[in-house]
């Protein structure tokens, strides 16, 4: 069999649990970066395969800005129609990231809204939810939290931390703290630090919440929630994860369900009509606050301007972790270029690196739809990479 | 990872590969499908690194387990330190270089040696075509028309060798070999080469 076909075999990930995580419990509270103490912290994580005897086999994904621990699989009561895990194209059996070889991690991050400890948690110092009393984090923050974790299932070290966007950020945060725990790296779609262009539709998609009436300076947790403001907020954010060629390909000018324009504000175009849809469907899963925490986070993440004792790429020089850098020629959030940056620190600190630029036009969210050049090419390389 | 049989690797990539010494860093530029980092990482053990444009096929060297950057070497190796690798090699592509004074000299900075293969210009046969067909020559290393040729530099054993002496690069092995295009056969060739070797191989070390 080749190396292509094997990594085509198709197998679902199953059934799989959802799983929970308690530390931190006062007084022994987690300091974070900022210098906020926070706890207890619960951390909601689910995994796929067998650790092995000799504990080397353990993969850890690492999710963008609005996905969760549920990578791949189904749960045991979702109806036969449910949709499985996001990434469910990249994990399972016989696939990139293939459960018959490994054991597969994912946590919800620090500041979500799936499981994890995050704003919309209840604080126990009030017994209500923190909302805005909630500390503000970082990715570093988040990599600590996923330590612990690790610790907690008895695993010393990675085969590979892999992740694309927000999710390619906790990757290199790894590498840069905790580096020998780390075999080798997988970042993808992603940046050593926000552009301003990034940094903007953040600051545009916090403003859509923070001005509906109903967020409330992040106190709606028992009343009517700031759905709107949120919505639009998901709105911006789609745009940035498309690019100009899928969206000419998938919409174009096409009207939506009539002929003529209506000549007023209802929505006319095929594309208003989509963005609707990705907002409302959106305000049903995500907590508005936690959109707020988790973007100022990923736009505080700068991984080029750091003063010690904060780690950077310098303080991995020459160590053994293999890097598998992978960015999408279409996408206009984290471009090329940025890839190229941090291929130019990796290689003038001596580290292993590899570089693949996809070609696809699908924009930023790229990785999350099913290709199987990304599955043959995360396979093989996972393949190459030493078990101890 | 998937290796090639010594003979089933193109000839001047076999006398390249008998060149490096075991346990060294090599950089292949423009490395295809990997065949020469591959052979070298399982038979001699080097820690390799290729570079390679097309992404189909920096990915199937990847999916085999080497380390290869997508991307232009031209711009690539700017990015590396002095002395970074033991032998870089820049195997049939300096004839299609923009600028090749200057993508030498990099290679001579990030390597302590580097290895050059290209086509012999001076070939007997391209010697004939020009003198007896008054034509651009075309022969099966060098097969395009003038028009769309991507070999843009018109190099022979004797351009090279005075271009090294010029700029003080040792030659420190130098092998000149007759084999058809891209075939795992062929032979050296030991006088008389610049007018008979269809390729001429050079490792370059820079003098101090």
């Amino acid at each position: 069999m080749s190396v292509e076909e094997t990594y085509l075999e198709v197998g679902s990930a199953g059934v799989v649990e959802k799983q929970f995580f308690t530390y931190a419990q006062p007084p022994h509270e987690m300091i974070l970066e900022s210098g906020a103490s926070l706890g207890p912290i619960t951390i909601a994580y689910e995994t796929w395969g067998k650790l092995s005897a000799k504990r080397d086999n353990a993969v850890l994904v690492a999710h963008a800005f609005s996905g969760d621990s549920h990578a791949a699989g189904f749960y045991p009561d979702e109806p036969n129609d449910a949709k499985p895990g996001w990434w469910d194209s990249m994990v399972g059996p016989g696939k990139g990231l293939d459960t018959d070889k490994y054991f597969v991690i994912c946590a919800n991050i620090l500041g979500g809204c799936m499981g994890t400890t995050g704003p919309s948690s209840i604080n126990p110092e009030t017994g209500a939810p923190y909302g805005l009393d909630f500390p503000m984090m970082t990715v570093g923050d988040i990599i600590e939290s996923q330590k612990i974790l690790l610790d907690y299932l008895g695993i010393s070290s990675l085969h590979t931390v892999i992740g694309g966007s927000v999710g390619g950020m906790q990757v290199l945060e790894w590498c840069v703290r905790y580096p020998e725990m780390v075999r080798s790296a997988i970042p993808i779609a992603t940046t050593m630090r926000h552009s301003a262009l990034a940094i903007a539709f953040n600051e545009v998609a916090r403003q859509a919440i923070m001005v509906d009436p109903k967020w409330n300076r992040g106190n709606y947790y028992d009343s009517e929630r700031p759905d709107l403001g949120l919505s639009v907020a998901r709105m911006i954010g789609h745009v940035t994860y498309l690019s100009d060629e899928a969206m000419r390909r998938k919409f174009g000018r096409k009207l939506q369900n009539k002929a003529n324009f209506s000549y007023g504000f209802d929505v006319d175009f095929m594309v208003e009509s989509y963005l609707r849809y990705q907002g409302s469907q959106f305000v049903k899963r995500f907590d508005a606050n936690s959109v707020l925490y988790i973007t100022k986070a990923a736009d505080y993440f700068d991984l080029v301007n750091r003063e010690p004792p904060a780690k950077s790429i310098q303080d991995i020089r020459g160590k053994p972790i293999k890097f598998l850098v992978i960015s999408y020629t279409s996408d206009w959030l984290y471009p090329t270029y940025q890839a190229k940056e941090l291929i130019q620190a990796l290689k003038r600190a001596d580290l292993d690196v590899s570089f693949c630029e996809i070609e696809a036009d699908c924009g930023h969210d790229a990785f999350l739809i099913p290709d199987k050049r990304l599955g043959t090419l995360i396979g093989g390389f996972l393949d190459g990479v030493p078990r101890n | 990872m998937v290796f090639p049989e010594t003979e089933q690797m193109r000839f001047d990539l076999q006398v390249i590969a008998s060149w490096i010494d075991p346990g060294s860093r090599v950089l292949d530029l423009g490395c295809g499908n990997g065949e020469l980092l591959a052979w070298l990482t399982v038979h001699k053990k080097v820690s390799g690194v290729g570079i390679e444009l097309d992404e189909e096929k920096a990915a199937s060297c990847i999916a085999n387990g080497l380390s290869v950057l997508q991307g232009d070497f031209n711009d690539e190796v700017d990015d590396y330190p002095d002395k970074r690798f033991d032998y870089v090699i820049l195997s049939q592509t300096l004839q299609q270089v923009y600028e090749p004074a200057r993508l030498l000299y990099s290679l001579s900075r990030i390597g302590r040696r580097f290895i050059v293969s290209f086509p012999n210009f001076s070939h007997l046969s391209i010697r004939l075509q020009l003198l007896l067909k008054g034509m651009a020559p075309k022969s099966e290393e060098l097969p395009y028309n003038w028009y769309d040729t991507p070999n843009i530099r018109v190099i022979t054993l004797k351009d090279f060798r005075n271009f090294a002496r010029d700029v003080g690069y040792r030659i420190v092995e130098e092998t000149a070999i007759k084999t058809d295009h891209h075939a795992n056969y062929g032979r050296g060739v030991k006088s008389l080469s610049n007018l008979r070797a269809t390729y001429g191989i050079f490792m370059i070390e820079k003098e101090a």
